[in-house]
C-alpha cells in the first residue's frame, strides 16, 4: 500500500474535479511501479473507499462519488479488462434493483467494486422476487447485492429470503430505507448491509475472506 | 381544526413569521393513511380527488393536524408527461421504467399544458373541496417536484447527471420545459385554492449535489421558478441535507425548509433563525416501530431543540409519512404535540 501513498491524493483530487485525463495518467503511471489487479485493489479502492466515507460524513455529495466511480471503471476497463485472467478469482455475484427502476444506488456500487477488480453481473432494475429466485437458482449466484428505494421493498426481502432458504446465496442490502433505519437490514434477514459504497467494498472483501 | 385561542391559519401564521404561537404546529403528512380510513386501496383512493379530500379531512381531525395535504404521489408529474405509474398495496405509487429513453430525444420535450391534461384535474377538485370545507382556517399545501429534480423522474438519475455535467445545452432545454411546467402547475393549485406550494427539490440537497454545483445550477432554477409562483413556498429536500446551503437557500425567495433527521435540528434551527421557518424532522422510516415512550421522547427533544422563538413547524423529515407507520403512532405525536408543544416551552427535566 506504501508504494501509493505519493499518488492517493491526487488521484482523489483528479476524480473530485472530474479530471478524467489526469485520473488516467495518474493510474497508467503506477504501472510501472504495480500490476493492474494491485493498482484496482489498492489503489482504486482505496480511493473509492475514501470517497464513500466522505459522502457518508457529509463532505462529499452522491454526484461526485457516482462521477469518481465511472471514471475509475472506465480506466480500470482499459487496463484490466474483464477477461483478464488476472482479475479476481470470487464467486458468481451479482447486483440488482428491488422492484424499483431507481438505478443510481446500483451503479455506484457496480462501478466501484469493477474498478476494485471484482466481476459482477448487473442484473438491472425492476426486479421481483419470483424474478430473482429463478435467476439465483439458475446463474448459482453466490452473492446478490440489492440495492432498494422505497420501505415496503425493503421489506418484502423478508419474503426473497424465505424462498431463497434452500440456497446458500448471501443477500447484501444498501439503499434509503436502511440508512434511515440502522435496524431494518436485519429486521428483513439480509446477511449483510452497506451504508455506502465504502462498506459495501468492505462486505464483499470480507465475503472473499469468508468471515462474514 | 381549532386548538385554544388559534386556528391552524393563525398558528401557522404566526410560527412563519418567527414568532410563537400558542402552540407548536403540527403537519403530519400522511398521504397514504386516507386510504386506509376510507377502507381503499392505494390505486382507487388516488383514484379520484374526492376521495384525497375526504381523507385528508380525516386524518386532519383524527390527529389534529394543523394543514390540509391534497399531495396524490411523486411521479404523477412525470405521468403528466406520458410516464408510466406503478401502484402497490402498501406503499407510494412509483415511477415505471424513465419516461425518456433516449435523452436525444429532450430537445423535443415539450411541456403538458395543465388545463389539458386530465391526470392533473383530480388533485386540483381535491383542493377546491378541501378549500370549501377549511374556510380559511387552515391552510392547504399544494405540491409540485422542482423543475431540477423531475429529471430524476423523466429519464433517471445516471443520465441526469451525465446531462448536468456534460450536456449544457440539452441541460438548458430541460430546465426551461420543466419551469414552464412547474410554474402553470403550481399557479393552477394556487388558483383551486392552496394556501402554498411545496417544491420538493431533492436534487439540490447537499446529500446529492455539491455546494459549487447547486450555486450554478438549483439555486438558480430554485430563484428563477419560486418568483413566478403567485404564492408562498416551503421548498423541501425529501431527507437531503442541506446545512451546507442554508445561506443560499435564503436568497431562494421560499419561506420554509423541509430537513432532514440526518442533521441535527438545533444546528438547523439556527443557521435559518429569522430567515426561513424550519419544517421537520421526524424519522419516516424510524417512525414505523416507535413504541409510545420513543415517540414522546423523540418529539419532546425535536420541540425542545426548534421550538422556542417560533420559526418551526413539527413535520417528517421526508414529506411523505409511510404507509406502515401505526395509527398509534401519529396519534401519540399529535398527542405530544397538544401537551409539550404549547408555548413558552418548557424545560425538559434530565
Amino acid at each position: 500500500m506504501d508504494k501509493f501513498k505519493f499518488i492517493i491524493n491526487d488521484l482523489e483530487r483528479a476524480l473530485l474535479t472530474m479530471n478524467h485525463e489526469k485520473a488516467e495518467s495518474i493510474v497508467i503511471n503506477a504501472t510501472s511501479i504495480s500490476s493492474p489487479i494491485e493498482i484496482a485493489s489498492e489503489l482504486i479502492s482505496q480511493v473509492l473507499q475514501k470517497i464513500g466515507e466522505a459522502w457518508e460524513e457529509g463532505k462529499l455529495a452522491l454526484s461526485q462519488v457516482y462521477m469518481s466511480g465511472v471514471i475509475c471503471e472506465e480506466i480500470i476497463e482499459k487496463i484490466l479488462p474483464p477477461s483478464d485472467p488476472n482479475r479476481k478469482n470470487q464467486p458468481k455475484m451479482a447486483i440488482a434493483v428491488f422492484e424499483d427502476y431507481h438505478l443510481l444506488g446500483k451503479r455506484i456500487i457496480y462501478s466501484t467494486l469493477r474498478a476494485s477488480g471484482f466481476e459482477l453481473t448487473d442484473l438491472g432494475g425492476g426486479l421481483t422476487s419470483e424474478n430473482l429466485v429463478g435467476i439465483i437458482k439458475k446463474e448459482k449466484i453466490k452473492i446478490l447485492l440489492l440495492s432498494v428505494l422505497m420501505l415496503p421493498s425493503a421489506l418484502r426481502i423478508k419474503e426473497l429470503k424465505s424462498k431463497l432458504s434452500d440456497s446458500d446465496v448471501k443477500i447484501i442490502v444498501g439503499g434509503a430505507p436502511f440508512r434511515f433505519d440502522n435496524n431494518l437490514w436485519k429486521e428483513v434477514g439480509a446477511d449483510g448491509y452497506g451504508k455506502d459504497s465504502s462498506e459495501a467494498l468492505e462486505i464483499v472483501n470480507k465475503l472473499m475472506e469468508g468471515s462474514v | 381544526m381549532k386548538t385554544k385561542d388559534m386556528t391552524s391559519m393563525e398558528r401557522v401564521l404566526t410560527t412563519l413569521s418567527h414568532k410563537e404561537p400558542d402552540r407548536v404546529p403540527l403537519f403530519l403528512l400522511a398521504t397514504m393513511h386516507g386510504a386506509k380510513e376510507l377502507g381503499m386501496s392505494i390505486k382507487d383512493y388516488f383514484a379520484k380527488g374526492e376521495n384525497v379530500a375526504e381523507g385528508q379531512l380525516r386524518i386532519n381531525s383524527k390527529y389534529h393536524t394543523d394543514c390540509l395535504y391534497p399531495f396524490f404521489y411523486a411521479p404523477l408529474e412525470t405521468e403528466a408527461f406520458g410516464g408510466d405509474v406503478i401502484f402497490t398495496d402498501d406503499g407510494p405509487p412509483n415511477s415505471g421504467i424513465p419516461l425518456i429513453k433516449d435523452i436525444e430525444k429532450i430537445n423535443c420535450l415539450q411541456a403538458p399544458k395543465v388545463k389539458d391534461t386530465k391526470v392533473l384535474h383530480k388533485v386540483l377538485k381535491s383542493i377546491q373541496l378541501l378549500k370549501e370545507k377549511a374556510k380559511g382556517e387552515t391552510p392547504i399545501i399544494g405540491v409540485v417536484m422542482s423543475p431540477f429534480s423531475l429529471p430524476v423522474l423523466q429519464l433517471g438519475f445516471e443520465k441526469y447527471l451525465d446531462i448536468i455535467h456534460f450536456r449544457k445545452d440539452m441541460f438548458n432545454h430541460l430546465m426551461q420545459v420543466n419551469q414552464e411546467f412547474c410554474i402553470d402547475w403550481a399557479n393552477a393549485q394556487l388558483e383551486a385554492g392552496a394556501t402554498a406550494i411545496c417544491y420538493f427539490d431533492p436534487v439540490s440537497s447537499s446529500t446529492i449535489i455539491p455546494r459549487e454545483l447547486y450555486l450554478e445550477t438549483g439555486l438558480q432554477i430554485a430563484k428563477q421558478t419560486i418568483a413566478q409562483i403567485k404564492g408562498p413556498t416551503a421548498t423541501h429536500f425529501a431527507s437531503g441535507n442541506c446545512l451546507p446551503i442554508s445561506d443560499l437557500v435564503s436568497q431562494t425567495g421560499t419561506a420554509v425548509v423541509g430537513v432532514s433527521s440526518n442533521e441535527d435540528i438545533g444546528v438547523i434551527k439556527n443557521a435559518f433563525k429569522d430567515k426561513l421557518t424550519v419544517l421537520g424532522n421526524l424519522n419516516g422510516v424510524e417512525m414505523r416501530r416507535w413504541t409510545r415512550e420513543e415517540t414522546h421522547r423523540i418529539v419532546r427533544d425535536i420541540i425542545q431543540k426548534a421550538a422556542p422563538s417560533g420559526g418551526f413547524i413539527l413535520s417528517d423529515n421526508h414529506g411523505e409519512i409511510p404507509f406502515q407507520v401505526p395509527d398509534e403512532v401519529l396519534l401519540t405525536i399529535s398527542e405530544t404535540v397538544q401537551t409539550f408543544g404549547v408555548y413558552p416551552i418548557t424545560k425538559k427535566q434530565q
